[in-house]
Order: structure tokens, then sequence, then C-alpha cells
């Protein structure tokens, strides 16, 4: 549990995060690994995981029909690999897939949620940290869609 | 700008005049993006340059264009020039064959600042064709690696299918002594690397924002959100330099549409500093 | 006293936020002023600093990234019921794109640093709020990445130039 703990303090979505939030949220927390083709998570699946990677680099994809899987972005150590847990029906829209042998910390969505449902404080430090990465996250998404480019702008 | 209606012999002094230069190598790159070496055509060295300048190509019977150049400055025997095709006198300058001749004017605009960079960390930004100039710049500190800090290259590309001088980026990527990243838009299954937005890589630079330079080129949105985004991770703005090609064609400043807030962008430029154009670059026009 | 009393259950009875506690609800009202905008004002632009967040009461909001040739390109149109504006969130609070009216718009401007503030000292506030736009940003995200894979499926636009 301690070791869970550390690592969990040491992600960079958590670092400065107060001790006892970290505790609390460690509880919902596993480790995993992953090997190089190996998919975290599948179109279609609940969203109930959270994956904090620690190693490796992870491809998010979604199907097309007739054409393959398109990429849309790689997480890699100290991001966060799939928000569709925070999305209510909490359902996966995409693939995750390890590219390279991955390593992650793995938190119990709806442990977190129970968690920070009964206690807003650790509720109010927790989503600000997601709500951050989100943010970061449209902004990139918005910057990949304007195609510069390709048009030349 | 003045129609050029014959070749004219060379004449050092006088920008309006090309020279005539021929087409020694073509190299096909992706999307009908081509790099040529050209070579002396008339007995005379060919001009030098420095990185980041470009010059006037001028295609027989055709028009022509502005060009950024892409070759080592160090190598003074041909002239390396990468242009896409997307308009008829590109489409041009795509289509010359080993041994065709065409017209030069000598290299015009202001240069990346090189010798700012010594002994500080450097970090090169480039998008889609936008690599071209800046490969110069990476020949530079490539070659003398010793004198600069910590080195980061991040090229940004629309899809790995996309990624110019692809071959050469791999290769110094085994590079030991420079930090390279290449991030897509979007990819296949295939790819290995890196999805996103370029901007995302940049919180995650290994070098030090005090004592960095940051030189962007690709389209101009890209430079914009980029140089933003360098500014935040602490890199001051008088440390940021873009590469504005708007209107870089009238060469020599003569006209004056390109003319904003007294700047000549063609003139001044296409090298500038990021706190002296930040403002300008949220203008729609210039 | 009237003035306040119907800005609040103007907010109360915008859906972002449907089912607040009063307690909560009370607290952003302090930071919470109605807007007008006629159709092509600018809301905020690009580089300035992201002060607020904007509820959106009547009409249609595009924002825009703008470029050097040509006219903006929207990357999203909201409407009534929506929000927008989200760099107040996170540093550097900085507008990365434009916002503009694309018609007579009635909105409710919330002042992001009196609401930071507030949080700062009120977790269970930060909690109320933050839970509203995490599920807004996550489906944003989620559509935005859909139009990547559909952008990624075409071919790519070459622009013509002169050139």
């Amino acid at each position: 549990m301690e070791g869970l703990e550390r690592i969990l303090g040491e992600h960079r979505l958590f670092v400065g995060l107060p001790q006892p939030f970290v505790a609390l949220a460690a509880g919902c927390a596993r480790n995993v690994a992953f090997n190089a083709g190996d998919y975290l998570f599948r179109s279609g699946d609940p969203a109930d995981w959270i994956y904090l990677v620690r190693h490796g680099h992870v491809a998010l994809e979604a199907a097309v029909p007739g054409r393959g899987a398109v990429m849309f972005e790689t997480v890699s150590e100290g991001d966060v690999a799939g928000l569709t847990w925070l999305l209510p029906p909490y359902r996966w829209d995409h693939d995750a897939r390890a590219i390279e042998p991955t390593r992650a910390l793995a938190l119990d969505a709806t442990c977190l949620r129970n968690k920070w449902e009964t206690d807003h404080d650790l509720g109010c430090e927790v989503l600000k940290r997601f709500l951050g990465l989100l943010v970061q996250k449209v902004n990139a998404a918005r910057f990949q869609v304007l195609d510069i480019y390709a048009r030349h702008y | 700008m003045p129609a050029i209606t014959e070749p004219l012999a060379p004449a050092e002094g006088d920008p309006m005049l090309p020279r005539i230069v021929r087409v020694g190598k073509r190299a096909r790159d992706h999307n009908g993006t081509v790099t040529l070496t050209l070579e002396s055509a008339d007995e005379m060295p060919l001009p030098t340059f420095r990185p980041g300048q470009f010059t006037m190509l001028y295609v027989f019977g055709v028009g022509e264009i502005p060009v950024s150049i892409s070759g080592d400055a160090a190598d003074e025997t041909c002239l390396v020039q990468t242009v896409r095709a997307v308009g008829a006198v590109s489409q041009a300058v795509t289509e010359l064959q080993p041994g065709d001749t065409l017209g030069l004017r000598r290299p015009f605009g202001t240069a990346w600042p090189l010798e700012d960079l010594n002994g500080r960390d450097v970090v090169i930004v480039a998008g889609g064709l936008g690599l071209a100039p800046l490969r110069s710049v990476i020949y530079h500190v490539l070659a003398n690696r010793a004198r600069f800090g910590n080195v980061a290259l991040l090229y940004g590309a629309r899809n790995p299918a996309d990624i110019l001088f692809r071959s050469q980026l791999e290769m110094w990527r085994k590079r030991l002594d420079v930090q390279l990243d290449v991030m897509v838009d979007h990819a296949d299954s295939s790819w290995h690397g890196r999805v996103g937005a370029v901007t995302l890589l940049l919180p995650r630079l290994a070098v030090d924002a005090a004592r960095a330079t940051a030189l962007v080129c690709g389209p101009e949105v890209m430079m914009r959100f980029v140089a933003a985004g360098l500014s935040d991770t602490g890199i001051p703005d008088s440390s940021i330099w873009v590469s504005l090609e708007r209107n870089m064609e009238c060469a020599i400043g003569l006209c004056g549409h390109c003319q904003v807030e007294g700047l000549f962008v063609c003139k001044d430029g296409p090298v500038l500093r990021y706190d002296r154009v930040r403002r300008l670059m949220g203008v729609k026009e210039l | 006293m009237v003035h306040i009393v119907g800005l609040e259950d103007t907010l109360g009875s915008h859906p972002f936020a449907e089912g607040m506690d009063p307690d909560a609800l009370r607290t952003i009202v302090g930071c919470c002023a109605n807007a007008v905008y006629h159709p092509g004002d600018y809301i905020f632009r690009e580089g300035e600093a992201a002060d607020n967040f904007y509820l959106i009461r009547h009409g249609l909001v595009a924002l825009e990234i703008h470029v050097p040739q040509g006219p903006p390109i929207v990357v999203e149109t909201l409407e009534a019921g929506d929000i927008f504006g989200w760099s107040w969130l996170i540093p550097p609070y900085r507008w990365t794109s434009d916002a503009r009216a694309s018609e007579q718009v009635r909105l409710l401007k919330l002042d992001g640093a009196c609401l930071r503030g507030k949080m700062e000292s009120d977790r269970s506030l930060g909690y109320e709020i933050y839970k509203r736009f995490v599920p807004i940003m996550a489906r944003r995200l989620a559509s935005t990445r859909m139009r990547i894979v559909e952008l990624a499926t075409e071919p790519a636009v070459t622009p013509r130039h002169k050139g």
C-alpha cells in the first residue's frame, strides 16, 4: 500500500496533491503492465479504469470501417491514457493499445468517484487536476483539427 | 514586382538581375515537395547564403517565386532549395530535371541569429515544410555541436507520410546529444512515434528556459501557438525567433503593401524576433 | 436586492447550474453579471487574459481561429444552454481562440478570478463547479477527436497560391 501511495504521489498528475488525498486515492489503485500490442481497453468496453502511465507508450485509436485504425493521440510517461471514464455513460469510444511495454497505475474509476462524492475536498482537488488535463487535451485536439500543415495557414 | 522578360547576365551588385544556374540533382520528397541541388552554369561561384534566407527562382517563360534554402551553408559548391508545388510557378520549379537551367536572384532576407546561439541551449521547432529553412540551421548546429548547451529539435507534420527529410530525421535521432521529437496530427497503426499537437511537447523540453534561444518555422498559425507556448515555458520573447513569410515575394521591400507598424516583413524578414512581431501575428492581414 | 434575486433565478435556471447546491449558487451569483453582444462582436480574443467564462442564455457563439489569409476557421459553435471559456481554469489563463457572437447573444458572464478566489477557500464550491465542467470538457474532447479521425480519412487539401 505504501508503495502505491508513493508511486501515485510521484505521478505528474498528482504531484503536490496533499498526502491524505493521495492516501485516499491510492486505496483505488493497483499496478498493471502491458506488453507491446496489448490493449489497455477497447471501444465499447465499460470505462471503469483510469490508467496513469508510468513507463511506455500507448496509442489511442479509433477504428474506421475499411481503413483500419486511426491514431489520434499517443500517451507516455506522466500522462493519462483515456478520459472517457469522466463522461457518462462511462463507456470507451476508442481503443488504447500499448506500442511499447507499458507500466501504469490503474485506478478503479467507480471507487474514486464514490470517494469524491462523499469527500468533496478530495473531489475538488482531483477533479481540478483532471479538468486541467482535459483543457490541455481539448486545446491540443483543436490544434490537430485545424489541419495546419496541409492547409499552410 | 518588375517583370523579368529575359535572362540577364549575372550582376553581383544588382539584386534585381538574375543569374543562370543549373539543376544538378533533384530529389522528390512527399506530397509534391522537391529538393533541387543547384550548380553554377556560368563558371562563377554560387552566391553564399546565411541560413534562413531565400532566393527568387525564375522558370523561363513561367515566372518567379521565392524558395527556401534548405542546404548546408558550409558547402559552397551547390545551393540546395526545397519547394512544394502549390501554384503554376512552384509546379514548374518542381518539374525541373537535372541539366535544366533556371534564373536565380541572390539570397534575400534576414537570417537565423546563429551567432547568438553560441553557449546557449537551442530549441528548433519546425512544422510541415518549415523544416526546410531550418535544416540549414540544423547542419550548422550539429557540425558545431560543442558550441551549444542542450539542443532540442521538435518537428510537427500532418501524418507520417508527410514527414519531410524523413531519413535524415531518423539519422539525427540516433545521436545522443540531441533531443529529437516528431509529432504527427494523426497516423495509422503502423506508426510507432508520437501523435498529438506539437505544442504538447513544449512543456517537456529539456532546456534551461533562461538560457535558451528558440527558432520556429512553419505555417503561421502553428508559429503563433508554438511561440506563445515557448513563451509560457519561460523563454523570453526576445530569445524566440520566427520566420514570417507573408508577402515574401516582394523580396526587397520595394512595395508598400507589406509594411506594417514600421516593419517590412519582406525586407526586415522573413526571420524576425518574436517580441517585435508578437502583436503583429495576431493581426489578420499584414 | 430585486436585481440580485433576478440574477440568481437566471443563473439557477441555466442547465449549467441544474441541481446545484443553493449555498454554492448564492456564492457564484456574487461573481456573475449579464452581458449582451451584437452580431459580429468579439466576446474575447486569442492571447488576451482569460478572466471569465460564459453561460449562453440566447443566441449563437462561434469559437474561431484566425488565419493569415481568408476567413477564420470556426472550431465550434455554441448555443443557448451551453457554456464556453475554460482558459480561466489553468495557467497561463489566456484565451486560445477568439469567441464571436454570430447573432444577438445574451450571456451570463462569470468572473473567473472572483471564482478562483472563492474556490480556493471553499473546496466544496470548487467541487460543484469542477464536477460540471468535467463532463462538458470530456464530451468536447471526444467530439474533437472524432473530427481528427474524420480528417485523417480525407485527402489533404492543398491551397492554390499565385506562386
